[in-house]
């Protein structure tokens, strides 16, 4: 049975004040906080076995290196990889999806196509636009709609035999917007096209499967899902991963370096140049467990009746909007006040100990779609309760008064 | 008055409020009395970089003083422009350079506002104070 005053014991930092008021923190799209298991593994590890991996003969290098793979085994199985070697620790999905798009430099040319959604976060655009610079290839973008819903019909007469890539997020960060990433991968495929799917926001509501979607890449940032920032992964299905060349040089990524020539290490050692976030990685496999020991089912049920609640309280509101009403989305409200900027509106939250995030949220294209500079978000996790949701909607009202 | 005891007046104002709440409500007050600035002064030359919310700002040389007038979309933006404005606007450009800017600290305004704004904030400081450098360089 789940029990968020049990949960919330868990964390810290719930118990501290903002501004002389008891913390509301609905900023967890933007990073979740972390559970004491978590922190005591980070301690656990500089207190105990701190070294440098995979190189090492002594004890400590031999512990830390352990743990390290334990936890990438952790990560392959909650994401049913086929393989470890398929996992490649990465510093996050910024990290993971620059990963993918300097090696597509290799295998793209002139007037080759690659498709992005309207969703999309600015980390899964720049760097496949810096790759359509470099190489010639052609970006071609997937419209939504009013719900902040991809046009699906629109996306298939975009699929051609040019098309190489398609990337997407699992789920949308400013608006929460699951998207049908299967249909997309499946078509995708028809063509012969890969898919990335950028699963940070998804990571912390939704178990992916990576072989039931028959995904080609997924990114994962550890610090969305209770683990520590800095650190993510992404996966690649073993073939894709052979044929791409690495990333950076360093390090740990060599199997012989002579002056003439140097020959890569395997997978996933090819992509994983230099001393890793051994601390990170080993802390992001007891994040995974510690989400899974309450279960990613029983987490999706709880959320969802406090997005209800959330979603119902803040309609009740005069003059309010919420921005991609998806009928598939996860605990997140982008909402704005008729006349009141974001920004105003986050800044009175913020002195009332309610975090939210303003802004564009680093998908500035979706604000562009409904022509405003920004919206206000609330984000809500697992540890979240409904006195929080109504000291959320108290505090948009009193907002209210004092800025219309 | 001269900048340094529009600064002190500001500074006392803002001590007899007892919590930052209180403050931002003077703020957000400010912020809609701030006479408007003529629309044609809505370009993008006349936006602040630097802000989160759209800050124009316009200057103009009246007699030997510059007058400042300024907008944003964002209200609490607005009343920290409005108390720029009562301490910088109707002043010679040589007594805007010279001014120190220590009336922002001392009120707190600083550590009281998000980092993006606060860069804001400096900002408009910033470029109030270049208007006066560029008036000033007219004048002489």
């Amino acid at each position: 049975m789940f029990n968020v005053s049990k949960i919330r014991v868990d964390f810290p930092i719930l118990n501290r004040k903002v501004n002389g008021q008891p913390l509301v923190y609905l900023d967890n799209a933007a990073t979740s906080q972390t559970p004491k298991q978590v922190i005591d593994a980070i301690v656990d590890y500089y207190s105990n076995y701190n070294a440098n991996i995979h190189r090492g003969v002594h004890t400590l290098s031999q512990e830390a290196t352990e743990k390290y793979e334990q936890a990438r085994i952790k990560i392959q199985k909650h994401l049913n990889a086929a393989k470890p070697q398929e996992i490649i620790f990465t510093s996050g999905t910024t990290h993971s999806i620059n990963l993918v798009a300097s090696g597509f430099s290799f295998l793209l040319k002139k007037g080759d196509e690659l498709i992005v959604s309207a969703l999309e976060h600015h980390s899964n655009i720049v760097p496949w636009q810096m790759l359509c610079e470099r190489t010639g290839a052609i970006l071609k973008v997937i419209p939504m709609n009013e719900e902040g819903e991809l046009l699906m019909d629109a996306y298939y007469t975009l699929l051609s035999d040019k098309t190489k890539l398609v990337f997407c997020n699992h789920v949308s960060n400013a608006l929460g917007t699951v998207n049908p990433i299967k249909k997309i991968i499946d078509a995708a495929h028809k063509v012969g096209a890969a898919v990335l799917i950028d699963g940070a926001q998804a990571a912390p509501h939704i178990k992916a499967d990576v072989q039931a979607l028959d995904v080609d890449f997924y990114t994962v940032s550890a610090h969305k899902l209770c683990g520590p920032t800095g650190v993510g992964m992404l996966y690649g299905k073993e073939a894709w991963l052979n044929k791409l060349p690495p990333y950076q040089g360093g390090g740990e990524m060599i199997a012989e370096v002579t002056f003439e020539k140097t020959t890569y290490a395997e997978l996933p050692h090819k992509f994983e140049a230099g001393t890793p976030n051994i601390c990170g990685g080993i802390a992001f496999g007891v994040a995974l467990d510690y989400m899974n020991a309450i279960g990613f089912d029983t987490i999706a049920v709880y959320e969802q009746e406090l997005l209800d609640y959330a979603t119902e309280q803040l309609l009740a509101i005069d003059g309010l909007r919420i921005y991609g009403p998806a009928k598939n989305k996860t605990s997140v409200i982008s909402f704005n006040i008729a006349g009141i900027h974001p920004y105003d509106m986050g800044s009175i939250l913020d002195k009332l100990g309610v975090a939210v995030r303003t802004g564009h949220h680093c998908a500035q294209p979706i604000m562009d779609f409904y022509k405003i500079p920004g919206t206000v978000r609330a984000s809500f996790c697992f540890y979240n309760t409904k006195e929080e949701v109504d000291v959320l909607v108290a505090g948009v009202k009193r907002a209210i008064s004092m800025l219309l | 008055m001269g900048i340094k005891e529009i600064q002190e007046e500001i500074v006392d104002e803002f001590a007899m409020f007892e919590d930052w709440m209180q403050r931002y409500e003077y703020m957000i007050e400010l912020g809609k009395s701030l006479p408007l600035i003529d629309e044609k002064y809505k370009t993008d030359d006349n936006i602040i970089k630097g802000c989160q919310s759209k800050v124009w700002v316009h200057a103009e040389l009246k007699d030997d003083k510059l007058v400042f007038t300024a907008d944003s979309d964002a209200i609490i933006t607005k009343g920290i422009i409005a108390i720029l404005i009562r301490a910088f606007s109707n002043q010679r450009p040589q007594d805007i350079i010279d001014a120190d800017t220590d009336f922002i600290d001392e009120i707190g305004l600083k550590e009281h506002l998000s980092p993006t704004r606060a860069n804001g904030l400096v900002s408009m400081v910033k470029q109030l104070k270049l208007y006066a450098i560029a008036y000033q360089t007219q004048l002489n």
